[in-house]
């Protein structure tokens, strides 16, 4: 498909001598926001890493863009949330931000406009370390938005943070969408799969659905995307 | 593919000066640390002839060590923090990184040295032959070899805990066989050959000669390049450990 921003093709990686993605294949289609989903443990970070190219990888293709994963000209059109906040801790939200804007060369202005993004504009000149956890993965998802990436891959940006600023998150990423960006997000709550064009639903390593909610929901006859998560896997064990 | 880019590892010194600017303790520890020792030592020999035969050495010996381990932590920080896997999905090159260490450390170590020299000369008695500014440049290079070694042993730490165990397994070999303790041509045949590939040796040989005599000769321009030789392979060796993929 022309119009994908990334194509996979039965992507293996092993971990420890244990099979942590089992040859697994999709596509994620350019302009719209696409969830993967899954327990934890089940390699939603290694396949994030994978795509971003920092995962040693034991086979399969994975392109990205246009070129393959971890080839240097995507560095700067990657932006890239790890679920642990890798912020330096010891300076301010807006120090910190403009040390990954000049690497990313990007425009003067970027630092206060992702920093307005993710509401945190009262806290730019706080120190990192002493944010609270949902401050701190705000923190690490704004220096994702820096230089306006055509990709963003996020590890479970939404975790720890209240109703109402999750909410405006889910708003940001369909406004970018919208604007042509394409979105990866990774979760583990189900609800906020229904706020995704297209699901990835994996487990133990393996791809149970590559669909849209509401071809899930149609295919398994389930109107809740959890159950219909559960009706796949026990579908996919009988 | 781009080796470096200067703005690039500028900014990075940027932003680790800016790290250090943050914390007032280890910045003021990491500036007056060689200083205290050095006085402590004068009043330990209570002889400013003494201080000045053993002083021109530890001005290489304190700098370099309190280096190694300031910046083997530092970095190890960056790798156990996910900084680092971060920079390294970003348009960075690795000796951007390296460098940028190098040059913010380096600045450190110029106002380190430079409080350690002044002080020794003016208030310690030390008394050398040759130029004060001289002693104080090899001083600096011996801290961006410790810096340089430091970068390079954080590579192979996982924990904090290794990092520290580093300084005795890096550090103190070179201090017991660089000619401190004993002369080198002194010591028995094998030892004398370890102190040989032993860069923190040239760095004392060089600030011993500085010492004793006012002339810039061949010998001393080897021994600085020798330093200088290793502090660069250190940074390179060290780029070469940084791995874009990892398992």
């Amino acid at each position: 498909m022309a119009n994908s921003a990334v194509v996979v093709n039965d992507l293996r990686v092993q971990r420890g001598g244990r099979d942590v993605l089992k040859g697994i294949s999709f596509e994620i289609e350019r302009g719209a926001v696409t969830g993967l989903l899954g327990p934890s443990g089940c390699g939603k970070t290694t396949l994030m890493r994978s795509l971003v190219g920092v995962q040693l990888v034991a086979g399969g293709e994975v392109t990205v863009l246009g070129k393959p994963a971890g080839h240097k000209h995507l560095r700067s059109r990657i932006g890239y949330a790890t679920q642990n906040p890798a912020v330096y801790p010891d300076i301010t939200v807006t120090e910190a931000l403009t040390y990954f804007a000049s690497v990313l060369r990007a425009p003067a202005g970027d630092v206060e406009r992702v920093i307005d993004e993710v509401d945190l504009t009262s806290h730019a000149d706080a120190i990192i370390g002493q944010l609270s956890g949902g401050q701190l993965s705000r923190a690490n998802l704004a220096v994702a938005l820096l230089g306006r990436p055509e990709l963003l891959i996020l590890d479970e940006p939404t975790v720890g943070l209240d109703p109402v600023l999750r909410d405006e998150l889910w708003k940001l990423f369909t406004d970018l969408a919208q604007r042509g960006v394409t979105l990866l997000v990774s979760s583990h709550v189900m609800d906020e799969a229904t706020r995704c064009d297209h699901l990835l639903l994996l487990r133990e390593g393996e791809l149970l659905a590559s669909q849209s909610p509401a071809a899930l929901r149609e295919h398994t006859g389930e109107a809740d995307l959890e159950r219909a998560f559960l009706r796949l896997i026990k579908d996919t064990v009988s | 593919m781009t080796v470096m880019n200067p703005a690039l590892t500028l900014a990075t010194t940027r932003r680790i000066l800016t790290q250090l600017r943050h914390d007032h303790r280890t910045l003021a520890l990491m500036i007056i640390m060689p200083s205290v020792l050095l006085a402590l030592l004068r009043y330990v020999f209570n002889d400013e002839q003494t201080f000045s035969r053993a002083a021109p050495a530890l001005l290489a010996v304190f700098p370099f060590a309190i280096m190694f381990i300031v910046t083997s932590i530092t970095t190890l920080r960056e790798r156990t923090t996910a900084t680092l896997e971060r920079l390294m999905t970003l348009p960075l090159a690795k000796l951007d990184l390296l460098f940028g260490y190098a040059i913010a450390f380096g600045l450190i170590a110029v106002a380190q040295v430079t409080v350690a020299t002044v002080l020794s000369v003016t208030w310690l008695g030390l008394d050398i032959t040759g130029s004060v500014w001289l002693l104080g440049a090899i001083a600096v290079l011996d801290a961006l070899l410790g810096t340089a070694l430091g970068l390079f042993a954080s590579a192979f730490a996982r924990t904090e805990f290794q990092a520290v165990q580093f300084m005795p397994a890096f550090v103190m070999p070179q201090v017991l066989l660089c000619g401190l303790f004993a002369p080198r041509d002194e010591m028995a045949t094998v030892l004398n050959w370890i102190s040989d590939v032993m860069p923190l040796s040239y760095a004392v040989d060089a600030l011993t000669q500085v010492t004793h005599s006012s002339d810039v000769d061949g010998t001393l321009v080897k021994n600085l390049l020798i330093v200088a030789g290793c502090a660069l392979a250190a940074l390179v060796l060290g780029a070469a450990t940084l791995r874009r993929r990892t398992p």
